[in-house]
């Protein structure tokens, strides 16, 4: 009945367009099983295969964390009309996401001290990518300086934004005792041709460096901008960037809305001062107004010319696809833990921390903190001993049921046997209690 | 009759009241408290320390839920009726595919553990590379992208690094665009330093092969095309198109944005394209978030491989692996290793389709498309520009009804939400006047189908006896017709709810 609708007499009919000889005239290989329950446990069986955080404690984070996420999050994260929903076009029939995502702009702005916040990036990595460019098209310079204690792999990504745009990427160092950055080093290479710096808080190192707030100052003397990466937890007690003169702030936002799931879908964050900045802004915003008639209030996607689909080559980005259901989900969990609940967590992964580095740091032949000055959720471990000695613990510490941190003996060399540890309010005392005593045992065997 | 939810529901700090909190988060233990002392907060620097608490929000937990459960219900989505935004692939996700992605042992997995703690994701991650690499015809996959734009902008870094590695790159700076692309198209290619070359559509709405050889030549890096176009046409001239770029000595891409119309029939390998995108959040049905996630995994002949970005899983007989060892890498385009709750849902939804699945999809979502506009022009004043056969969408013209009763496509989609229907995408692409872009994919039932066209029938009667109507609608939505002018003003926009005074 269909096709008599149509006025053919098959299916293949509608694909009689396409060339013969290259139609694909076998079945697909690819697997199949016929039933969802036989799908379901195929799957099952397959990730079975996996340790995961819930199995054994593990002490890794380097921008992937693993919080407790509130059920209530969850809960609101699983509403269909949400998670089955596409990007609110049709802004009188998606108010819900519209507003959630007013939110949380609004949220995270709030909590940075930025005029304004997007709908969300991809990831921290791209957020910083995006970040540079953005500083680049503002300033209209082209040389952006990072922190040679940036995440590797988040370099990696950097360098596919900047290069080519043209953008040069340069490092400043680390001092070498306090892990912080080298503010010498730094202002011997900031001039008037760098478009932007970017620092973190905390660090790569997990480093809270103090010398961070005043490289706002230390930019504007040069005309160049500052891009401060945060941690959204850890704004519950650390200073709002926007309060210490960053131009542009972005954050990994996974750890305030979604689980690790092996590093993605993640949540990236950028926020910005200033109507220029505004302007030069990447992906969605929400903006609040109200319908035609003036009479109610209402939310819908705004500056729209900045995008793709409306400049297409002389768009601010590409980006279309964002992750607006963990910007939703960033929103709950921000309303839930409130001000006092984000301080609280701020201070639990605070003292876990600061515990920890205690209780390793009574290991004989254990240099931790390997930096001297204020850590927070982070801190590296060196140990002393011959090449191959943190792989060896690494290997035991696992076949004994801990996981232990990141090694970072290949990206940062000069750090000899040193690791990444990551300690946030989901370790338990006796986890850390069980780390600190079999890497005791094992170092000592 | 169709009415959607209206709670009139403030704003989440408009219901804030002193001392609530909605969340307790863990505290530290007594030992730890007393190993670390009583002043942990000594431990921060001066200069960093927030003054205060954060400004956020003070709300018991069940007013956070009902607050964004109310505004839930103030959403369209696909779980509550048809969605035929063209070119967007809102096809039904399957319940199953959440099931299997809320599994701590996905969930908790952190991206930096030792392999031999990842062999299930790492083995999942391996099939579906092998699974995408089939169904595109390719080699090999990179599943690092993490939408669809992620993945053409791989795809031109991978142009980049090929003309470079020729030696060539420095004239190749031209990346040839059709006219009817999508605007992440240019907008990728311009990021990646690619001057964008425009090709026109000829009068069928096809690439027009004798433009396309006149700027087709040694300036040229690639071609990047979706096929079928947006118009919904078949570019039957394919084969030729490539040749036409590989003799210029580019790279052809394919734009999977529109694959869903030919899953299982015909493979992009098999065209000629040397680069490829899926989009997994259409064509493989994971939730599309209200904008996102999703996944945009980009597939490669052979001799691209070496350019992929690092890790790729491999497997050396007994176990998986992270394989780093591309010297030729462009490096990474995401900080891990790709959206993996979407890459596994759609796993999932591959291996519940199967091979003959699979082919039914793009069969069964081109003859609903096709039962739609045949209703449609039939019974409607709705024009049909350009070629006739179309595959899994179509883009119809509102030239006619706009020019009688001034009644424009806008005010017909904003109308179809008041029936409980999305509405079509409209004004694109720009080169159909009026344009609204329909997809009506493989899950909707007859009925659905025929709701759809009583819509375009109904607002096609509308727009003659009371085209005031049209123009004011939506009527049933949660809110109005909104002042989008207003919303982007500069004196009116408000991108949070404490406006500062904007400096700048």
């Amino acid at each position: 009945m269909m096709l008599d609708a149509i006025g053919v007499a098959s299916i293949d009919e509608l694909y009689s367009d396409i060339p013969t000889q290259v139609r694909t005239n076998r079945p697909l290989k690819v697997d199949w099983l016929p039933s969802e329950q036989e799908v379901k446990s195929h799957v099952e069986r397959m990730l079975a295969e996996n340790k995961s955080a819930a199995d054994i404690p593990v002490f890794l984070g380097a921008g992937i964390y693993n919080h407790y996420l509130p059920a209530a999050v969850k809960a609101i994260l699983a509403r269909t009309e949400f998670q089955t929903s596409y990007t609110p076009y049709q802004a009188e029939i998606s108010q819900g996401i519209l507003q959630s995502l007013f939110e949380f702009q609004s949220m995270i702005a709030d909590l940075t001290q930025m005029d304004a916040v997007n709908s969300s990036l991809y990831d921290g990595s791209t957020a910083l990518g995006e970040a540079a460019r953005m500083a680049c098209r503002a300033t209209g310079r082209k040389k952006i300086l990072v922190p040679h204690s940036l995440h590797p792999a988040k370099f990696s990504v950097l360098k596919n934004y900047a290069e080519p745009a043209g953008i040069g990427l340069e490092t400043f160092n680390y001092d070498k005792g306090t892990g912080g950055l080298d503010s010498a080093d730094l202002q011997s290479k900031v001039d008037r041709d760098t478009a932007a710096v970017y620092c973190e808080v905390p660090s790569f190192f997990g480093i809270l460096d103090p010398e961070v707030a005043n490289v706002p100052s230390i930019c504007h003397l040069k005309g160049a901008l500052s891009i401060v990466g945060f941690d959204p937890v850890s704004l519950g007690g650390l200073k709002p960037p926007g309060e210490y003169g960053s131009d542009i702030v972005i954050a990994e936002g996974q750890s305030i809305s979604t689980e690790m799931n092996f590093g993605g879908p993640a949540l990236g964050i950028i926020g910005c001062r200033g109507e220029n900045l505004i302007r030069q802004l990447p992906g969605r915003l929400i903006g609040m107004t109200t319908t035609l008639d003036g009479k109610e209030r209402a939310f819908s996607m705004v500056l729209q010319t900045r995008e793709q689909h409306i400049r297409r080559e002389k768009a601010t980005s590409n980006i279309c696809t964002n992750e607006a259901l963990f910007a939703i989900g960033a929103a709950a969990y921000l309303s839930l833990l409130g001000p006092q609940g984000l301080r609280q967590l701020f201070e639990s992964i605070l003292v876990k921390t600061n515990y920890a580095i205690k209780m390793l740091s009574e290991i004989p032949g254990v240099v931790v903190p390997r930096f001297i000055g204020p850590h927070y959720q982070e801190f590296v471990v060196s140990f002393k001993g011959a090449k191959g000695t943190l792989a060896r613990l690494n290997k035991s510490l696992l076949s004994h049921g801990v996981h232990g941190g990141k090694s970072l003996v290949k990206d940062f060399p000069e750090l000899g046997e040193s690791a990444l540890f990551c300690v946030t309010e989901v370790h338990s005392t006796e986890a850390i209690d069980k780390l600190r005593l079999l890497t005791e045992k094992l170092l000592g065997a | 009759m169709f009415h959607q939810a209206k709670w009139d529901e403030p704003l989440i700090i408009e219901r804030s009241a002193g001392g609530k909190k909605g969340h307790n988060p863990a505290r530290p233990s007594d030992i730890e408290r007393k190993i670390v002392g009583p002043e942990p907060w000594n431990n921060v620097p001066r200069t960093l320390l927030r003054n205060g608490v954060p400004p956020l929000p003070q709300v018991s937990e069940p007013e956070v839920v009902r607050h964004y459960t109310r505004l839930s219900q103030e959403n369209f989505a696909v779980d509550l009726g048809i969605y035929p935004l063209g070119s967007c692939t809102m096809k039904y996700n399957p319940k199953v595919s959440e099931a299997i992605a809320q599994n701590p042992k996905l969930e908790k997995i952190h991206p930096e553990q030792d392999e031999s703690t990842v062999q299930g994701i790492l083995a999942l991650l391996h099939r579906l590379d092998e699974f995408l690499a089939e169904i595109t015809g390719m080699s090999r996959m990179s599943l690092q992208p993490v939408a669809g734009a992620a993945g053409e902008y791989l795809g031109a870094l991978i142009m980049r690094a090929y003309h470079k590695s020729k030696g060539e790159f420095e004239q190749r700076r031209e990346m040839i665009i059709p006219d009817s692309a999508h605007g992440t198209n240019p907008a990728s290619a311009a990021m990646a330093g690619f001057n964008v070359v425009v090709v026109p559509s000829n009068s069928e709405g096809m690439v027009d092969l004798d433009a396309l050889r006149k700027v087709a030549g040694p300036r040229t890096a690639g071609l990047m095309i979706t096929n079928p176009n947006t118009l919904g046409i078949f570019e039957k001239n394919v084969l030729k198109i490539a040749e036409a770029v590989h003799d210029a000595g580019g790279l052809l891409y394919y734009d999977g944005a529109n694959f869903n119309a030919i899953l299982g029939k015909v493979r992009p390998g098999d065209m000629g394209f040397d680069i490829v995108h899926l989009n997994l959040h259409k064509t493989f049905a994971t939730p599309h978030g209200g904008g996102g996630p999703g996944a945009g995994p980009v597939g490669v002949r052979k001799d691209l491989e070496r350019f992929l970005p690092v890790p790729l899983v491999g497997f050396d007989g007994e176990k998986y692996f992270f394989d780093y060892d591309i010297p030729q890498s462009v490096g990474k385009v995401t900080a891990f290793h790709g959206n993996i709750g979407v890459l596994v849902r759609a796993y999932a939804y591959i291996l519940s389709l199967g091979p003959d699945g699979l082919k039914a999809v793009a069969e069964t979502a081109v003859l609903n498309t096709n039962y739609v506009l045949a209703k449609v022009l039939e019974r409607t004043k709705f024009e049909l520009p350009l070629s006739k056969r179309r595959k899994h969408e179509f883009v119809l013209s509102a030239r006619k009804i706009n020019e009688q009763t001034g009644v424009r496509a806008l005010d017909i989609g904003k109308r179809m939400l008041d029936w409980g229907l999305h509405s079509p995408t409209v004004y694109f692409p720009q080169i159909v006047e009026e344009a609204m872009m329909v997809e009506a994919p493989e899950t909707e039932s007859l009925r659905d189908l025929d709701e759809l066209v009583e819509a375009f029938v109904q607002a096609g009667k509308e727009a003659e006896t009371d085209p005031e109507k049209l123009r004011s609608a939506p009527h049933h939505t949660s809110v109005g017709r909104i002042d989008e002018v207003k919303a982007s003003h500069p004196k009116t926009l408000t991108l949070r709810w404490s406006n500062p005074k904007l400096s700048g």
